[in-house]
Protein backbone atom coordinates (compact mmCIF):
# COMPACT_ATOMS: atom_id res chain seq x y z
CA UNK A 1 0.00 0.00 0.00
CA UNK A 2 1.27 3.42 -1.24
CA UNK A 3 1.44 6.85 1.21
CA UNK A 4 -1.40 7.94 -1.34
CA UNK A 5 -3.69 5.09 -0.43
CA UNK A 6 -2.94 5.45 3.16
CA UNK A 7 -3.39 9.11 3.36
CA UNK A 8 -7.31 9.01 1.35
CA UNK A 9 -8.04 6.18 3.86
CA UNK A 10 -6.79 8.67 6.58
CA UNK A 11 -8.95 11.51 5.47
CA UNK A 12 -11.99 9.17 4.59
CA UNK A 13 -14.10 11.26 7.45
CA UNK A 14 -14.22 12.25 10.84
CA UNK A 15 -13.67 9.33 13.24
CA UNK A 16 -13.35 6.91 10.29
CA UNK A 17 -9.90 4.93 12.16
CA UNK A 18 -6.95 4.09 9.70
CA UNK A 19 -6.21 0.28 10.19
CA UNK A 20 -2.48 1.18 9.42
CA UNK A 21 -2.31 4.03 11.57
CA UNK A 22 -4.10 2.08 14.01
CA UNK A 23 -1.75 -0.46 13.78
CA UNK A 24 1.44 1.92 13.62
CA UNK A 25 0.41 3.85 17.63
CA UNK A 26 -0.20 0.35 18.86
CA UNK A 27 3.08 -0.57 18.60
CA UNK A 28 4.43 2.32 19.48
CA UNK A 29 2.27 1.78 22.84
CA UNK A 30 4.31 -1.86 23.02
CA UNK A 31 7.39 -0.75 22.43
CA UNK A 32 6.86 2.13 24.80
CA UNK A 33 6.01 -0.66 27.46
CA UNK A 34 9.42 -2.01 26.52
CA UNK A 35 11.07 0.79 27.40
CA UNK A 36 9.91 0.45 30.54
CA UNK A 37 10.30 -3.10 31.10
CA UNK A 38 13.81 -3.05 29.98
CA UNK A 39 14.69 -0.70 33.12
CA UNK A 40 14.35 -4.19 35.43
CA UNK A 41 18.40 -4.17 35.11
CA UNK A 42 20.88 -1.74 34.13
CA UNK A 43 22.25 -4.49 32.24
CA UNK A 44 18.98 -4.54 29.45
CA UNK A 45 18.16 -0.74 30.30
CA UNK A 46 19.89 0.76 27.31
CA UNK A 47 18.26 -1.52 24.82
CA UNK A 48 14.82 -0.56 26.56
CA UNK A 49 15.71 3.07 25.73
CA UNK A 50 16.70 2.39 22.32
CA UNK A 51 12.76 0.60 22.25
CA UNK A 52 11.66 3.74 23.25
CA UNK A 53 13.23 5.93 20.47
CA UNK A 54 11.88 3.50 17.95
CA UNK A 55 8.27 4.06 19.25
CA UNK A 56 8.68 7.50 19.36
CA UNK A 57 9.50 7.82 15.58
CA UNK A 58 7.10 5.32 14.68
CA UNK A 59 4.11 7.73 16.51
CA UNK A 60 5.95 10.77 14.57
CA UNK A 61 6.17 9.65 11.11
CA UNK A 62 2.93 7.56 11.20
CA UNK A 63 0.95 11.31 12.74
CA UNK A 64 3.15 13.02 9.42
CA UNK A 65 2.17 10.52 7.27
CA UNK A 66 -1.40 10.30 7.70
CA UNK A 67 -1.12 14.23 8.66
CA UNK A 68 0.08 16.20 6.08
CA UNK A 69 -0.25 19.64 5.91
CA UNK A 70 -2.52 19.99 2.59
CA UNK A 71 -2.37 22.66 -0.09
CA UNK A 72 -6.30 24.08 -0.46
CA UNK A 73 -7.70 24.10 -4.27
CA UNK A 74 -8.92 27.16 -5.16
CA UNK A 75 -10.72 28.34 -8.51
CA UNK A 76 -7.96 28.45 -10.52
CA UNK A 77 -5.73 25.87 -8.79
CA UNK A 78 -7.22 22.33 -8.34
CA UNK A 79 -4.07 20.50 -7.00
CA UNK A 80 -4.83 19.68 -3.37
CA UNK A 81 -1.36 17.63 -2.39
CA UNK A 82 1.12 18.07 0.16
CA UNK A 83 1.74 22.00 1.74
CA UNK A 84 5.80 22.19 1.53
CA UNK A 85 5.89 25.56 3.56
CA UNK A 86 3.58 23.53 6.17
CA UNK A 87 5.95 20.62 6.18
CA UNK A 88 9.12 22.43 6.78
CA UNK A 89 7.79 25.00 9.37
CA UNK A 90 7.19 21.52 11.27
CA UNK A 91 10.37 20.11 10.64
CA UNK A 92 11.85 23.33 11.87
CA UNK A 93 9.79 22.73 14.83
CA UNK A 94 11.11 19.74 15.44
CA UNK A 95 14.71 20.63 14.50
CA UNK A 96 14.89 23.42 17.39
CA UNK A 97 13.17 21.45 20.04
CA UNK A 98 16.16 18.56 19.01
CA UNK A 99 18.50 21.21 19.28
CA UNK A 100 17.19 22.81 22.77
CA UNK A 101 16.16 19.29 24.21
CA UNK A 102 20.12 17.71 22.95
CA UNK A 103 22.33 20.40 24.49
CA UNK A 104 20.25 20.70 27.95
CA UNK A 105 20.57 16.77 28.36
CA UNK A 106 24.62 17.16 27.65
CA UNK A 107 25.29 19.83 29.74
CA UNK A 108 23.41 19.30 33.03
CA UNK A 109 24.85 18.07 36.00
CA UNK A 110 23.95 15.03 37.44
CA UNK A 111 22.86 16.72 40.70
CA UNK A 112 20.69 18.63 38.71
CA UNK A 113 18.92 16.12 37.46
CA UNK A 114 15.83 16.71 39.76
CA UNK A 115 15.59 20.26 38.22
CA UNK A 116 15.66 19.12 34.52
CA UNK A 117 13.23 16.80 35.13
CA UNK A 118 10.69 19.26 36.73
CA UNK A 119 11.69 21.39 33.49
CA UNK A 120 10.82 18.31 31.06
CA UNK A 121 7.64 17.88 32.97
CA UNK A 122 6.58 21.44 32.77
CA UNK A 123 6.93 21.24 29.28
CA UNK A 124 4.75 18.29 28.68
CA UNK A 125 1.91 20.31 30.67
CA UNK A 126 2.23 23.41 28.67
CA UNK A 127 2.18 20.84 25.03
CA UNK A 128 -1.08 19.38 26.55
CA UNK A 129 -2.22 22.93 27.14
CA UNK A 130 -1.51 23.29 23.20
CA UNK A 131 -2.93 20.91 22.42
CA UNK A 132 -6.19 20.82 23.90
CA UNK A 133 -6.47 24.76 23.11
CA UNK A 134 -5.69 24.05 19.21
CA UNK A 135 -8.58 20.96 19.32
CA UNK A 136 -10.96 23.43 20.91
CA UNK A 137 -10.33 26.28 18.53
CA UNK A 138 -10.19 23.45 15.45
CA UNK A 139 -12.39 20.80 16.51
CA UNK A 140 -13.00 19.87 12.65
CA UNK A 141 -9.47 19.18 12.17
CA UNK A 142 -9.29 16.57 15.25
CA UNK A 143 -12.52 14.61 14.38
CA UNK A 144 -14.55 15.62 17.44
CA UNK A 145 -17.10 17.66 15.63
CA UNK A 146 -20.07 17.27 14.10
CA UNK A 147 -21.12 19.01 10.85
CA UNK A 148 -22.42 22.46 12.76
CA UNK A 149 -18.54 22.87 14.39
CA UNK A 150 -20.31 21.85 17.62
CA UNK A 151 -17.57 19.50 19.91
CA UNK A 152 -18.72 15.95 21.09
CA UNK A 153 -19.99 15.96 24.83
CA UNK A 154 -17.73 12.98 25.32
CA UNK A 155 -14.70 14.88 24.00
CA UNK A 156 -15.85 18.15 25.73
CA UNK A 157 -15.03 16.11 29.36
CA UNK A 158 -11.85 15.10 27.86
CA UNK A 159 -10.57 17.68 26.79
CA UNK A 160 -11.93 20.00 30.27
CA UNK A 161 -10.25 17.07 31.94
CA UNK A 162 -7.15 17.56 29.26
CA UNK A 163 -6.59 20.70 29.90
CA UNK A 164 -7.05 21.06 33.72
CA UNK A 165 -4.39 18.18 34.02
CA UNK A 166 -2.15 19.70 31.47
CA UNK A 167 -1.98 22.77 33.39
CA UNK A 168 -1.55 21.95 36.67
CA UNK A 169 1.66 19.93 35.78
CA UNK A 170 2.80 23.18 34.13
CA UNK A 171 2.49 25.29 36.63
CA UNK A 172 3.12 22.98 39.66
CA UNK A 173 6.13 21.63 37.55
CA UNK A 174 7.64 25.27 37.41
CA UNK A 175 6.95 26.21 40.92
CA UNK A 176 9.06 22.71 41.56
CA UNK A 177 11.77 23.96 39.45
CA UNK A 178 12.42 26.87 41.08
CA UNK A 179 12.42 25.19 44.41
CA UNK A 180 14.38 23.06 43.76
CA UNK A 181 16.86 25.06 41.37
CA UNK A 182 17.13 27.17 44.38
CA UNK A 183 15.64 30.30 43.04
CA UNK A 184 12.15 30.29 45.27
CA UNK A 185 13.07 29.45 49.21
CA UNK A 186 12.75 25.48 50.01
CA UNK A 187 10.42 26.52 53.13
CA UNK A 188 6.95 26.11 52.64
CA UNK A 189 4.48 29.07 51.72
CA UNK A 190 1.16 29.36 53.29
CA UNK A 191 -1.33 31.44 52.57
CA UNK A 192 -3.87 31.91 54.76
CA UNK A 193 -6.84 29.76 54.07
CA UNK A 194 -5.36 27.76 51.16
CA UNK A 195 -7.28 24.64 51.90
CA UNK A 196 -10.67 26.45 51.19
CA UNK A 197 -9.09 28.14 48.18
CA UNK A 198 -7.44 24.96 46.88
CA UNK A 199 -11.02 23.35 47.07
CA UNK A 200 -12.67 25.83 46.04
CA UNK A 201 -10.82 26.47 42.69
CA UNK A 202 -11.02 22.53 42.55
CA UNK A 203 -14.93 22.16 42.53
CA UNK A 204 -14.95 25.28 40.15
CA UNK A 205 -12.76 23.54 38.40
CA UNK A 206 -15.33 20.39 38.19
CA UNK A 207 -18.35 22.09 38.10
CA UNK A 208 -17.37 24.49 34.91
CA UNK A 209 -15.87 21.18 33.32
CA UNK A 210 -19.25 19.70 33.80
CA UNK A 211 -21.11 23.06 32.45
CA UNK A 212 -18.80 23.13 29.56
CA UNK A 213 -20.76 20.05 28.34
CA UNK A 214 -23.52 21.99 28.00
CA UNK A 215 -22.14 25.23 27.11
CA UNK A 216 -18.84 25.11 24.49
CA UNK A 217 -18.29 29.29 24.84
CA UNK A 218 -14.68 30.28 24.42
CA UNK A 219 -15.09 32.15 28.32
CA UNK A 220 -16.05 28.21 29.76
CA UNK A 221 -12.72 27.16 28.41
CA UNK A 222 -10.54 29.64 29.30
CA UNK A 223 -11.50 30.20 32.71
CA UNK A 224 -11.23 26.53 32.98
CA UNK A 225 -7.57 26.91 31.49
CA UNK A 226 -6.88 30.20 34.11
CA UNK A 227 -8.23 28.41 37.03
CA UNK A 228 -5.83 24.82 36.47
CA UNK A 229 -3.13 27.51 36.24
CA UNK A 230 -3.66 29.31 39.32
CA UNK A 231 -4.06 25.71 41.28
CA UNK A 232 -1.07 24.00 40.06
CA UNK A 233 0.65 27.41 41.50
CA UNK A 234 -1.18 27.14 44.75
CA UNK A 235 -1.00 23.13 45.27
CA UNK A 236 2.75 23.21 45.11
CA UNK A 237 3.95 26.31 47.01
CA UNK A 238 3.03 25.29 50.24
CA UNK A 239 4.86 21.84 49.50
CA UNK A 240 8.35 22.04 51.19
CA UNK A 241 11.89 21.04 49.80
CA UNK A 242 12.22 17.64 51.90
CA UNK A 243 9.19 16.30 49.96
CA UNK A 244 10.13 17.79 46.69
CA UNK A 245 11.10 13.79 45.50
CA UNK A 246 7.19 13.18 46.28
CA UNK A 247 6.17 15.95 44.23
CA UNK A 248 8.74 15.55 41.19
CA UNK A 249 6.82 12.04 41.09
CA UNK A 250 3.39 13.36 41.33
CA UNK A 251 4.28 15.64 38.42
CA UNK A 252 5.29 12.73 36.82
CA UNK A 253 2.05 10.73 37.06
CA UNK A 254 -0.04 14.79 35.91
CA UNK A 255 2.11 14.49 32.81
CA UNK A 256 0.96 11.36 31.84
CA UNK A 257 -2.64 11.65 32.74
CA UNK A 258 -2.49 14.79 30.99
CA UNK A 259 -0.95 12.65 27.80
CA UNK A 260 -3.87 9.71 28.21
CA UNK A 261 -6.89 12.69 28.58
CA UNK A 262 -5.42 13.66 24.74
CA UNK A 263 -5.36 10.79 23.44
CA UNK A 264 -8.87 9.90 24.83
CA UNK A 265 -9.60 13.27 22.41
CA UNK A 266 -7.98 11.72 19.66
CA UNK A 267 -8.53 8.47 19.99
CA UNK A 268 -5.14 7.49 19.97
CA UNK A 269 -3.86 4.13 21.15
CA UNK A 270 0.12 5.15 21.97
CA UNK A 271 -1.24 8.34 23.91
CA UNK A 272 -3.94 6.57 26.06
CA UNK A 273 -1.06 3.24 26.91
CA UNK A 274 2.08 6.09 27.17
CA UNK A 275 -0.61 8.13 29.55
CA UNK A 276 -1.29 4.91 31.88
CA UNK A 277 2.36 3.88 32.15
CA UNK A 278 3.63 7.32 32.78
CA UNK A 279 0.61 7.73 34.94
CA UNK A 280 0.86 4.69 36.99
CA UNK A 281 4.81 5.18 37.08
CA UNK A 282 4.58 8.29 38.80
CA UNK A 283 2.43 6.96 41.15
CA UNK A 284 4.00 4.05 41.96
CA UNK A 285 7.33 6.42 42.53
CA UNK A 286 5.37 8.89 44.96
CA UNK A 287 3.73 5.85 46.79
CA UNK A 288 7.79 4.59 47.47
CA UNK A 289 8.79 7.91 48.57
CA UNK A 290 6.12 8.37 50.69
CA UNK A 291 6.34 5.26 52.37
CA UNK A 292 9.96 5.98 52.23
CA UNK A 293 9.72 8.98 54.81
CA UNK A 294 6.45 7.58 56.63
CA UNK A 295 4.70 10.22 55.19
CA UNK A 296 0.75 10.02 53.56
CA UNK A 297 0.22 11.59 50.71
CA UNK A 298 -2.19 12.97 51.42
CA UNK A 299 -0.10 15.47 54.31
CA UNK A 300 3.03 15.84 51.32
CA UNK A 301 0.02 17.21 49.31
CA UNK A 302 -1.31 19.32 52.27
CA UNK A 303 1.82 20.96 52.74
CA UNK A 304 3.50 22.53 55.16
CA UNK A 305 6.52 20.05 56.44
CA UNK A 306 9.40 21.38 57.92
CA UNK A 307 7.24 25.06 58.31
CA UNK A 308 6.42 24.63 61.98
CA UNK A 309 9.88 23.84 63.54
CA UNK A 310 8.05 24.47 67.16
CA UNK A 311 10.73 23.17 69.50
CA UNK A 312 13.52 21.35 67.37
CA UNK A 313 11.57 17.62 68.63
CA UNK A 314 11.58 15.82 71.83
CA UNK A 315 13.69 15.97 75.05
CA UNK A 316 14.72 19.65 74.90
CA UNK A 317 17.99 18.15 72.55
CA UNK A 318 19.45 21.50 72.75
CA UNK A 319 21.25 20.56 75.65
CA UNK A 320 24.87 19.29 75.36
CA UNK A 321 25.82 16.14 75.46
CA UNK A 322 29.69 14.57 75.21
CA UNK A 323 30.46 13.06 71.38
CA UNK A 324 33.95 11.92 70.16
CA UNK A 325 35.92 13.95 67.52
CA UNK A 326 37.88 11.45 65.22
CA UNK A 327 40.87 12.42 62.49
CA UNK A 328 40.88 11.69 59.07
CA UNK A 329 44.01 9.35 60.05
CA UNK A 330 42.10 7.95 62.93
CA UNK A 331 39.45 7.00 60.35
CA UNK A 332 41.92 5.75 57.73
CA UNK A 333 43.22 3.69 60.45
CA UNK A 334 39.89 2.10 61.61
CA UNK A 335 38.76 1.24 57.94
CA UNK A 336 41.81 -0.22 56.26
CA UNK A 337 42.00 -2.31 59.82
CA UNK A 338 38.06 -3.33 59.18
CA UNK A 339 37.23 -6.47 56.99
CA UNK A 340 33.59 -5.35 56.21
CA UNK A 341 32.79 -1.28 55.89
CA UNK A 342 29.14 -0.02 54.39
CA UNK A 343 29.10 3.37 53.15
CA UNK A 344 25.83 5.52 54.00
CA UNK A 345 25.85 8.34 51.51
CA UNK A 346 23.09 11.28 51.56
CA UNK A 347 22.46 14.39 49.81
CA UNK A 348 24.98 16.33 51.16
CA UNK A 349 27.90 13.85 49.88
CA UNK A 350 26.59 15.08 46.73
CA UNK A 351 26.12 18.51 47.55
CA UNK A 352 30.03 18.63 48.80
CA UNK A 353 30.45 16.63 45.10
CA UNK A 354 32.40 14.14 47.87
CA UNK A 355 31.47 11.04 45.08
CA UNK A 356 34.56 10.71 43.79
CA UNK A 357 36.78 10.99 46.28
CA UNK A 358 34.43 8.95 48.33
CA UNK A 359 34.90 5.93 45.07
CA UNK A 360 38.60 6.60 45.55
CA UNK A 361 38.52 5.91 49.20
CA UNK A 362 36.64 2.54 48.21
CA UNK A 363 39.55 1.71 45.69
CA UNK A 364 42.16 1.87 48.16
CA UNK A 365 40.16 -0.28 50.71
CA UNK A 366 39.14 -2.99 48.41
CA UNK A 367 43.25 -3.07 47.61
CA UNK A 368 43.66 -3.95 50.95
CA UNK A 369 40.91 -6.33 51.20
CA UNK A 370 38.19 -4.61 52.74
CA UNK A 371 34.56 -5.45 51.71
CA UNK A 372 33.32 -2.30 50.67
CA UNK A 373 29.26 -1.56 50.07
CA UNK A 374 26.90 0.84 49.70
CA UNK A 375 23.68 1.66 51.58
CA UNK A 376 21.04 3.87 49.81
CA UNK A 377 18.39 5.20 51.46
CA UNK A 378 15.28 5.58 49.12
CA UNK A 379 14.80 9.26 49.78
CA UNK A 380 18.76 9.38 50.23
CA UNK A 381 19.00 11.78 47.04
CA UNK A 382 16.29 14.81 45.53
CA UNK A 383 14.51 12.16 43.62
CA UNK A 384 14.05 9.01 43.72
CA UNK A 385 16.87 6.96 42.60
CA UNK A 386 19.25 9.77 42.12
CA UNK A 387 21.76 9.11 44.93
CA UNK A 388 22.21 5.50 42.43
CA UNK A 389 23.03 7.53 39.42
CA UNK A 390 25.60 9.90 41.37
CA UNK A 391 27.08 6.93 42.38
CA UNK A 392 27.41 5.43 38.88
CA UNK A 393 28.32 8.54 37.81
CA UNK A 394 31.73 8.30 40.02
CA UNK A 395 32.29 4.99 38.83
CA UNK A 396 30.83 3.27 41.69
CA UNK A 397 29.85 0.05 39.67
CA UNK A 398 26.01 -0.99 40.83
CA UNK A 399 26.60 -4.44 42.22
CA UNK A 400 28.45 -2.55 45.28
CA UNK A 401 25.09 -0.45 46.28
CA UNK A 402 22.14 -1.81 47.89
CA UNK A 403 18.93 -0.93 48.64
CA UNK A 404 17.62 -0.44 52.56
CA UNK A 405 15.78 -3.29 52.56
CA UNK A 406 18.67 -5.45 51.00
CA UNK A 407 21.66 -4.48 53.80
CA UNK A 408 19.47 -3.38 56.86
CA UNK A 409 20.87 -6.59 58.02
CA UNK A 410 24.23 -6.43 57.31
CA UNK A 411 25.64 -3.86 60.18
CA UNK A 412 24.89 -5.98 62.52
CA UNK A 413 28.09 -7.79 61.29
CA UNK A 414 29.88 -4.83 59.49
CA UNK A 415 33.10 -3.40 61.28
CA UNK A 416 32.49 0.04 60.15
CA UNK A 417 29.81 2.48 59.12
CA UNK A 418 30.79 5.61 56.73
CA UNK A 419 28.17 8.08 57.23
CA UNK A 420 28.67 11.08 54.73
CA UNK A 421 26.17 13.41 54.10
CA UNK A 422 23.58 11.77 55.37
CA UNK A 423 21.24 12.47 59.35
CA UNK A 424 17.94 11.61 59.07
CA UNK A 425 17.60 8.38 57.45
CA UNK A 426 20.32 7.09 60.07
CA UNK A 427 18.32 8.15 63.50
CA UNK A 428 17.29 5.54 65.78
CA UNK A 429 15.00 7.99 66.70
CA UNK A 430 12.72 6.51 64.18
CA UNK A 431 12.36 3.27 65.52
CA UNK A 432 11.96 4.54 69.29
CA UNK A 433 10.65 7.91 70.23
CA UNK A 434 6.94 7.91 69.27
CA UNK A 435 7.30 11.97 69.72
CA UNK A 436 10.06 12.58 67.11
CA UNK A 437 8.67 13.75 63.68
CA UNK A 438 10.64 11.09 61.71
CA UNK A 439 8.61 8.57 64.17
CA UNK A 440 7.90 5.50 61.87
CA UNK A 441 10.28 6.52 59.16
CA UNK A 442 12.47 3.12 57.55
CA UNK A 443 16.34 4.37 58.51
CA UNK A 444 19.48 2.24 58.44
CA UNK A 445 20.62 0.54 61.47
CA UNK A 446 24.00 1.90 61.46
CA UNK A 447 23.85 2.50 65.06
CA UNK A 448 24.73 -1.51 64.72
CA UNK A 449 27.97 -1.43 63.39
CA UNK A 450 30.77 -1.95 65.58
CA UNK A 451 32.02 1.56 64.84
CA UNK A 452 30.38 4.26 63.42
CA UNK A 453 32.03 7.06 60.94
CA UNK A 454 29.95 9.96 60.92
CA UNK A 455 31.21 12.78 58.16
CA UNK A 456 29.46 16.09 58.97
CA UNK A 457 30.22 19.85 58.33
CA UNK A 458 29.38 20.56 62.07
CA UNK A 459 27.81 19.75 65.55
CA UNK A 460 25.19 22.58 65.39
CA UNK A 461 22.86 21.57 61.98
CA UNK A 462 20.29 18.56 61.51
CA UNK A 463 18.99 17.42 58.68
CA UNK A 464 15.80 18.28 56.68
CA UNK A 465 13.26 17.15 59.72
CA UNK A 466 15.11 19.48 62.06
CA UNK A 467 15.76 16.41 65.01
CA UNK A 468 18.87 15.21 66.66
CA UNK A 469 20.50 12.23 66.53
CA UNK A 470 21.12 10.08 69.03
CA UNK A 471 23.81 8.15 66.80
CA UNK A 472 26.48 10.90 67.62
CA UNK A 473 26.34 10.28 70.94
CA UNK A 474 26.98 7.09 71.32
CA UNK A 475 30.36 5.47 72.30
CA UNK A 476 31.00 3.42 68.76
CA UNK A 477 30.84 6.86 67.13
CA UNK A 478 33.48 8.92 65.86
CA UNK A 479 32.48 12.66 64.43
CA UNK A 480 34.58 13.66 61.40
CA UNK A 481 33.81 16.81 61.44
CA UNK A 482 34.55 18.69 58.33
CA UNK A 483 33.72 19.15 54.70
CA UNK A 484 32.72 16.11 53.12
CA UNK A 485 34.86 16.24 50.10
CA UNK A 486 38.12 17.31 51.81
CA UNK A 487 37.61 15.07 54.71
CA UNK A 488 37.17 12.21 52.25
CA UNK A 489 40.57 13.56 50.24
CA UNK A 490 42.03 13.60 53.88
CA UNK A 491 41.36 9.76 54.60
CA UNK A 492 42.63 8.56 51.16
CA UNK A 493 46.22 10.60 51.60
CA UNK A 494 46.18 8.98 55.52
CA UNK A 495 45.94 5.36 54.25
CA UNK B 1 -13.10 4.00 18.01
CA UNK B 2 -15.84 4.29 20.83
CA UNK B 3 -15.53 5.58 24.02
CA UNK B 4 -15.79 1.76 25.52
CA UNK B 5 -12.76 -0.09 23.14
CA UNK B 6 -10.22 3.25 24.07
CA UNK B 7 -11.39 2.90 27.87
CA UNK B 8 -10.91 -1.12 28.34
CA UNK B 9 -7.43 -0.04 26.50
CA UNK B 10 -6.86 2.65 28.89
CA UNK B 11 -7.41 0.47 32.18
CA UNK B 12 -5.77 -2.81 30.94
CA UNK B 13 -2.42 -0.21 30.20
CA UNK B 14 -3.09 1.07 33.98
CA UNK B 15 -2.32 -2.72 34.75
CA UNK B 16 0.58 -3.58 32.83
CA UNK B 17 2.02 -0.15 33.97
CA UNK B 18 1.17 -1.30 37.35
CA UNK B 19 3.35 -4.37 37.12
CA UNK B 20 6.01 -2.96 34.96
CA UNK B 21 7.18 -0.47 37.13
CA UNK B 22 7.20 -1.98 40.06
CA UNK B 23 8.97 -4.26 38.45
CA UNK B 24 11.78 -1.61 37.75
CA UNK B 25 15.10 -1.64 40.19
CA UNK B 26 15.18 0.99 42.69
CA UNK B 27 18.52 1.65 41.73
CA UNK B 28 17.12 3.30 37.67
CA UNK B 29 14.49 5.23 39.40
CA UNK B 30 15.62 8.30 38.17
CA UNK B 31 16.40 7.06 34.20
CA UNK B 32 12.89 5.75 34.81
CA UNK B 33 11.49 9.15 35.65
CA UNK B 34 13.76 10.46 32.87
CA UNK B 35 12.32 8.32 30.16
CA UNK B 36 8.79 8.13 31.16
CA UNK B 37 9.13 12.24 30.55
CA UNK B 38 10.17 11.25 27.06
CA UNK B 39 7.68 8.90 26.19
CA UNK B 40 4.74 10.88 28.20
CA UNK B 41 5.58 13.65 24.83
CA UNK B 42 3.58 11.31 22.42
CA UNK B 43 1.25 14.45 22.79
CA UNK B 44 3.33 15.14 20.11
CA UNK B 45 0.87 13.70 17.60
CA UNK B 46 -1.72 15.57 18.78
CA UNK B 47 0.66 18.75 18.25
CA UNK B 48 1.85 17.50 14.84
CA UNK B 49 -2.16 17.13 13.85
CA UNK B 50 -2.97 20.86 14.92
CA UNK B 51 0.10 22.02 13.05
CA UNK B 52 -1.19 20.41 9.90
CA UNK B 53 -4.47 21.15 9.77
CA UNK B 54 -6.01 24.26 7.94
CA UNK B 55 -8.87 26.38 9.11
CA UNK B 56 -7.27 28.14 12.06
CA UNK B 57 -4.15 30.26 12.07
CA UNK B 58 -4.19 30.22 15.62
CA UNK B 59 -4.87 26.53 16.21
CA UNK B 60 -1.65 25.93 14.02
CA UNK B 61 0.52 28.01 15.81
CA UNK B 62 -0.13 26.73 19.38
CA UNK B 63 0.77 23.12 17.64
CA UNK B 64 3.99 24.03 16.29
CA UNK B 65 4.63 25.59 19.58
CA UNK B 66 3.94 22.56 20.96
CA UNK B 67 5.67 20.42 18.69
CA UNK B 68 9.25 22.52 19.57
CA UNK B 69 7.88 22.00 23.30
CA UNK B 70 7.11 18.22 22.77
CA UNK B 71 10.62 17.30 20.59
CA UNK B 72 12.69 19.37 23.47
CA UNK B 73 10.88 16.60 25.86
CA UNK B 74 11.79 13.57 23.65
CA UNK B 75 15.02 14.62 22.31
CA UNK B 76 16.13 15.51 25.94
CA UNK B 77 14.54 12.86 27.61
CA UNK B 78 16.01 10.21 26.06
CA UNK B 79 19.29 11.68 25.40
CA UNK B 80 19.70 12.22 29.01
CA UNK B 81 18.80 8.65 30.02
CA UNK B 82 21.05 7.13 27.85
CA UNK B 83 23.74 9.28 29.58
CA UNK B 84 22.89 8.25 32.72
CA UNK B 85 22.38 4.36 32.03
CA UNK B 86 25.69 4.34 30.04
CA UNK B 87 27.47 5.53 33.45
CA UNK B 88 25.74 2.50 35.38
CA UNK B 89 28.93 -0.01 35.28
CA UNK B 90 29.46 -3.72 36.58
CA UNK B 91 32.55 -4.91 38.77
CA UNK B 92 35.18 -5.28 36.82
CA UNK B 93 36.34 -9.08 38.34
Amino acid sequence: MDIQAILSAATGGHGAVNPYAAIAYLESGILFILALRGLSSPATAQSGNRFGMIGMTIAVVTTLLTHMPMKLGDATNSYTGVDPVGLIEILVAIGIGAVIGIVMARRIAMTAMPQLVAAFHSLVGLAAVAVAAAAYLNPVAFGIADAAGQIHVVSRVEMGLGIAIGAITFSGSVIAFLKLNGNMSGSPIMLPGRHIINLGTLAAIVALTAYFTQDQSPWVFWTITGLSFAIGFLLIIPIGGADMPVVVSMLNSYSGWAAAAMGFTLGNTAMIITGALVGSSGAILSYIMCRAMNRSFISVIAGGFGADDSGGGAGGSKEQRPWKPGSAEDAAFLMSQAENVIIVPGYGMAVAQAQHALREMADQLKKEGVNVKYAIHPVAGRMPGHMNVLLAEANVPYDEVFELEDINGEFAQCDVAFVIGANDVTNPAAKTDKTSPIYGMPVLDVEKAKTVLFVKRSMGGVGYAGVDNDVFYMDQTMMLLGDAKKMTEQIVKAM
Amino acid sequence: MDFIAIFSIFVLACFVGYFVVWSVTPALHTPLMSVTNAISSVIIVGALIASAAAGSATSKWLGLAAVVMASINIFGGFAVTSRMLAMYKKKER
